[in-house]
């Protein structure tokens, strides 16, 4: 039986990065607001997401908007037309944590995807089911599950799972400013250039990426998950969605990760058992920034509680 | 005379540790308690109840008119559903009053196994919004227990536009994340925070470095404090008639991990307050003696989060924190005898001849006691109660109660 290639999808910061990722072999591309949009890798104004749309929906491609926030009442005013606008301009999909942003979009964009993605408590398939039951779409998985959850879930879900296979994750979100307000404590003022790197006073050599923006700060991880060589199980066991998180890449770094992904996966269509080519290993590795080791993330560790 | 005004009295909701520690609760003015039994809550290390506990503190406290929740607000993972459904049967048959969620999956669980059983959405799941109360108002949800970033003004919005009750957290230790929006413990420590692991790697000390051409810069000089991300605890004493007018239902105290100590005087210091603003609302002001109270127990500095502000770096903790606490538990009252004014002592820590204590008890005003003699149970007279748990007898002038409190200043 012929498997179903994944849909491959990377977030994009810029038009320009649009188009070179699709070019490159990205079947969807994530945008998003920042106003709605938590960790957008730039900002997306409507006529921008238009834009997206009219250079992917020809290709036969997709776009997915980030309205993934947490919403503080100033955010609820806006959010209805901006989610009717967002079906308008035929965007194929929005992606949400709150609740607030599943019933708006339930009745006002009936025909947006909803896809569900409360990042760190998506972690089981009751959860999935719950949200399909109530007409979520599709379902992104929190990264801090094994390979063996991720297929677990993927057999109990109604709806097509994403799981994230390459990129920096957020392993904490404040609503607070946390940097500033270290700043002002040690009374001052740092013009800094962002996103600045957090160590740990006991294992220096780890370090992790920390931001601030409108919707609080943010710490990512100290590594970039990096699946490359462990996609044929995801593809053999019909996983439906690969992610790739392009935020603070460059766009020809990110335009390389999706062809070399792009490349493997084809390869592994004919043959998920295939060991993935060590040139494509190898290609990865030459970009990959010195300060930004690449890792499995939690597919094949142990958490205990 | 003036005609006073009805407002309806939140309940005021304490955490219990353990069965002790829910007496306490209970006795010194909690409307209800929430605890951890020995499975899916977020605190494997506190004192968690076995079903046995369960059964005698829920006894304890009905017979007092408070009501028990049980928190089973993990995130779960697949491997949790096992024996689930059982669980939330047994609570409802132990006559647990409600339980505390915030995973939708243990909400389905919950409801197809026990569907008397009352669910609480958890604070785990960060609501910050009207809408999203809503949602879970659909969903035939009784209560929600909103974030933690939810300022006064967008609780009165909640309360108009919704119906269900509302509860806040007023005092206690909080994440500085979104809870439920950090897995820092996970990726540094593989432990699991949404499962009760968490390190608390958000209090450890870390460096800035920013990027400049390829080189790191560091961002601190010498002397600096390390840059952490602690915030210092809430304490909204000052600030109950704003919570009670803008509608809240349940106040609620964090700490099942504190000791008795600090649940009774916290408790206490609260039942006060509400009572005295519910009892006559316009004639109602402050007393500093109930801050004063608070600060007794109070560990770290503390703040009012983000009820009126964003908070600043005036309410994170940067280096060692002060040391707070002013006074120690110093011993439990255990029986009295009003003829010979001789009170039994279970001693919690040292004190000695010539001592000044103070009691406490639920019910009544505190005193100061100096002490002027200490025998052992056989009548032998000792110079000061040196053993935990040691059980001795005082000379105590007013009348005390089992259940009262006596402590030293440090
Ligand atoms: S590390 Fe800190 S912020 Fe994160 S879950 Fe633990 S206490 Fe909360």
């Amino acid at each position: 039986m012929g498997l179903q290639a994944p849909e491959l999808i990377i977030s994009s910061g810029s038009l320009a990065e649009v188009e070179k990722v699709l070019a490159a072999g990205a079947d969807a591309v994530t945008v998003g607001d920042t106003r709605y949009a938590l960790r957008a890798s730039g900002h997306f104004d409507l006529t921008m997401i238009e834009a997206a749309v009219q250079l992917a929906h020809p290709q036969g491609k997709k776009v997915y908007v980030l309205v993934n926030a947490l919403l503080h009442h100033e955010h609820l005013n806006g959010l209805e037309p901006y989610l009717g606008q967002l079906a308008e301009i035929k965007v194929d999909g929005i992606v949400f944590g709150d609740p607030a942003v599943f019933m708006t979009a339930k009745r006002v964009a009936p025909t947006l995807g909803l896809h569900w993605n409360t990042e760190t408590t998506s972690t089981n398939y009751r959860t999935v089911q719950f949200w399909a039951k109530r007409g979520a779409t599709r379902a992104l998985l929190a990264r801090e599950l094994s390979l063996t959850e991720v297929l677990e879930i993927k057999r109990h879900s109604p709806i097509p799972i994403q799981v994230q296979v390459h990129g920096m994750t957020c392993i904490f979100h404040s609503k607070r400013e946390l940097v500033s307000n270290y700043f002002r404590f040690q009374q001052r003022e740092e013009a800094r250039e962002e996103p600045l790197l957090l160590k740990e006073h006991v294992r220096k050599e780890e370090q992790y990426p920390i931001f601030e923006d409108q919707h609080g700060t943010h710490v990512m991880s100290n590594e970039d998950i990096c699946m490359l060589e462990h996609l044929g199980p995801l593809i053999e066991n019909r996983v439906d969605c690969f992610y790739i998180e392009g935020i603070r890449k460059s766009i020809d770094y990110n335009t390389q990760v999706v062809s070399i992904y792009r490349r493997a996966i084809d390869a592994l269509l004919q043959d998920p058992q295939d060991p993935v080519n060590p040139d494509l290993v190898a290609e990865l590795q030459k970009i990959q920034p010195a300060n930004r080791p690449l890792g499995t993330g939690f597919y094949f560790k142990e958490q205990i509680y | 005379m003036t005609v006073k005004t009805k407002i309806k009295k939140p309940e005021l909701l304490a955490p219990a540790g353990n069965l002790e520690k829910l007496k306490f609760a209970v006795l010194y003015g909690a409307d209800a308690v929430y605890i951890g039994g020995q499975k899916y809550g977020l605190r494997s290390k506190a004192g968690n109840f076995s079903y046995e506990d369960m059964k005698e503190g829920v006894a304890f406290a009905h017979k007092h008119g408070a009501k028990v929740f049980v928190a089973a607000n993990i995130m779960a993972h697949n491997e949790d559903f096992e024996g689930m459904a059982e669980y939330f049967q047994t609570l409802h048959q132990i006559g647990i009053d409600a339980v505390i969620i915030a995973d939708p999956a243990v909400v389905d669980i919950c409801r197809e196994a026990a569907p008397e059983l009352e669910i609480h959405i958890s604070t785990q799941s960060s609501i910050t919004n009207w809408q999203t109360v809503q949602f879970w108002a659909n969903e035939g949800i009784p209560r929600v227990v909103l974030a933690r970033e939810v300022s006064l003004d967008e609780i009165r919005k909640i309360k108009q536009h919704t119906d269900i009750e509302i509860e806040a957290f007023i005092h206690g230790a909080m994440c500085i994340s979104y809870s439920g929006r950090c897995v820092l413990s996970n990726h540094m420590t593989s432990r699991d925070a949404n499962r009760g692991g968490c390190a608390q790697s958000c209090r450890w000390k870390y460096d800035l470095f920013e990027e400049l051409d390829g080189e790191e810069n560091a961002l601190f000089e010498e002397g600096d404090q390390p840059f952490t991300m602690s915030s210092k605890d809430l304490c909204m004493i000052e600030h109950i008639p704003e919570l009670i007018d803008a509608g809240v239902d349940s106040l609620k105290i964090e700490g099942r991990m504190k000791s008795i100590h600090y649940i009774a005087t916290v408790v206490n210091s609260y039942r006060r307050v509400i009572d005295a603003y519910c009892e006559d609302p316009e004639g109602f002001r402050f007393k500093p003696e109930w801050k004063e109270e608070i600060l007794k127990a109070a560990n770290r500095p503390l703040t009012t989060g983000f009820y009126f502000h964003n908070p600043t770096e005036e309410d994170q903790i940067f280096g060692l924190p002060p040391k707070m606490a002013a006074y120690d538990f110093a011993g439990l009252v255990l029986d009295y005898d009003p003829e010979t004014k001789i009170a039994l002592i279970e001693q919690r820590n040292h004190f000695k001849v010539g001592q000044e204590v103070e009691f406490v008890g639920p019910k009544r005003d505190k005193f100061i006691q100096r002490i002027d003699a200490i025998w052992d149970e056989e009548g032998n007279e000792l110079d000061a109660a040196r053993h935990p748990m040691q059980k001795v007898k005082i000379k105590v002038d007013h009348p005390v109660a089992p259940y009262d409190l006596m402590r030293k200043e440090k």
